[in-house]
C-alpha cells in the first residue's frame, strides 16, 4: 500500500493519537472507561495500522519480534509480581493494601501496576498474532 | 421533562435504527458468497455493534468493540482469506436440521429474556445484591457524609473491581490471553522459521545455510 500517498499520509497522522490515547485509557482507567485490556488494544492496533500501511518489514522494526514475544512474559510476570511483593509486605497474594503506608493509596497503586502488566500482555500478544499471521505465505 | 422526554425519544429511534441496522448486516452477511465483502461487512457490525454499547453507557466496551471486531479480528480474516478462498462454496441444497436447530436455541433465547429485569429497572438483581453492594463498598456511601471513603476510592468502579476484589479473576484472563499468544506463536511461527531461514543472506543457501 506504499504508493497510496492519502493513505499514508492519514495514517501517519493519526498512528500518534492512536497510540496517545492507548496510553491514555492505560493510565486514566482508573478514573476513566478503560483499562489494561482496553489500552492494550487499541496501543496494538496503531502499531498494527503502521504495519498494513507500511509494510510487514517496517512494523517489525518498531517493535522487533523478539521483543514483543518477551513483552508478553513481561507483562503477566508484572502482575504475578504485584501479588508476590504483597505476600512479601504481609499481605495475601494480589492483596494491594499492603503495598502503601495507607491501605487506599495501595490499592491505587497495586491496581495501576496490575493493569499495566495486562496492558503489555494484551498489546504484545496482538502484535505478535498481527505478525503471525501477515508473516505466512500461500504454502500450494 | 419535556426536554429529557425528546432526548430519550431521540435516543429510542437512535437504538431503533441501530438495532435494525444490526440486523440488516446480520442478514446481508449470511446470505453473501463474496467472503471479501462479507468480512468487510463484520467489521461494519462490529462497529454497529459498538455505537448501541456506547448509548448502553458502555465506552470501555465500545471502544473494546472497535479496537478488536472492527479492527483486529477483520485483519485476521483477511489475512485468512489471503491464505484460502475469496468466495465461499455454493450451498448444498436445504437443510431441514440447522434450520430447526436455530429457530429452537432462538426461542429458548427469547424464553429465557423474558424473565430478566427490563433495562435500567431499579430492582432488578444486578442493583438489589449484593448489599452493601461493590459501589459503596469501593467509593463509600456519597449520600452520607459520615460514611468513609471507602476501600480504594476509585472514580472507575469497573476497574477497581476487576483489578481488586476480583484480582485472581483477572490474572487467570491474562493467562488465557499469554496462552494464546504462545499458541499463536507455536503453531504459526514454525512454518515461517523452516521455509524462511535461508532466504534472507542469498549466500547462505550455497555455503550450507547459518548453523
Amino acid at each position: 500500500m506504499n504508493h497510496y500517498a492519502i493513505l499514508r499520509i492519514v495514517t501517519k497522522l493519526l498512528i500518534p493519537y492512536i497510540l496517545l490515547f492507548g496510553l491514555y485509557v492505560q493510565f486514566h482507567g482508573d478514573f476513566g472507561p478503560g483499562g489494561g485490556f482496553q489500552a492494550g488494544v487499541i496501543f496494538a492496533a496503531g502499531i498494527i495500522l503502521y504495519g498494513l500501511v507500511f509494510g510487514i518489514g517496517a512494523a517489525r522494526r518498531v517493535a522487533p519480534a523478539p521483543v514483543v514475544e518477551r513483552l508478553i512474559a513481561v507483562g503477566l510476570l508484572i502482575y504475578a509480581g504485584t501479588g508476590i511483593v504483597g505476600m512479601l509486605k504481609g499481605g495475601n497474594f494480589l492483596e494491594y493494601g499492603v503495598l502503601a503506608h495507607d491501605a487506599q493509596h495501595g490499592q491505587h497503586l497495586g491496581i495501576l501496576i496490575v493493569e499495566l502488566g495486562v496492558g503489555i500482555t494484551v498489546a504484545a500478544v496482538m502484535i505478535t498474532v498481527f505478525f503471525a499471521f501477515a508473516g505466512r505465505e500461500r504454502t500450494e | 421533562m419535556t426536554e429529557s422526554a425528546a432526548t430519550q425519544l431521540a435516543t429510542q429511534l437512535i437504538v431503533i435504527l441501530l438495532l435494525a441496522l444490526l440486523g440488516a448486516t446480520a442478514i446481508t452477511i449470511a446470505r453473501m458468497r463474496q467472503l471479501w465483502a462479507a468480512v468487510m461487512l463484520t467489521g461494519v457490525f462490529s462497529f454497529l455493534g459498538a455505537s448501541w454499547m456506547l448509548i448502553l453507557d458502555a465506552p470501555d466496551v465500545a471502544f473494546t468493540e472497535a479496537a478488536v471486531g472492527a479492527g483486529i479480528s477483520t485483519f485476521l480474516m483477511l489475512a485468512t482469506l489471503g491464505l484460502t478462498s475469496r468466495e465461499a462454496k455454493p450451498p448444498t441444497g436445504f437443510k431441514p436440521v440447522p434450520l430447526v436447530v436455530v429457530i429452537v436455541t432462538g426461542c429458548a433465547l427469547v424464553y429465557g429474556t423474558l424473565d430478566m429485569p427490563h433495562y435500567g429497572d431499579p430492582d432488578g438483581h444486578i442493583h438489589a445484591y449484593p448489599d452493601p453492594s461493590y459501589i459503596v463498598k469501593t467509593n463509600g456511601d456519597k449520600g452520607d457524609p459520615n460514611d468513609s471513603d471507602g476501600e480504594i476510592n476509585l472514580p472507575n468502579v469497573v476497574t477497581a473491581i476487576l483489578a481488586s476484589y476480583r484480582g485472581y479473576d483477572t490474572f487467570g484472563e491474562t493467562t488465557v490471553i499469554l496462552t494464546a499468544g504462545v499458541g499463536v506463536i507455536l503453531l504459526l511461527r514454525r512454518e515461517r522459521r523452516t521455509t524462511g531461514q535461508p532466504e534472507p543472506p542469498s549466500a547462505d543457501a550455497n555455503t550450507g545455510g547459518p548453523a
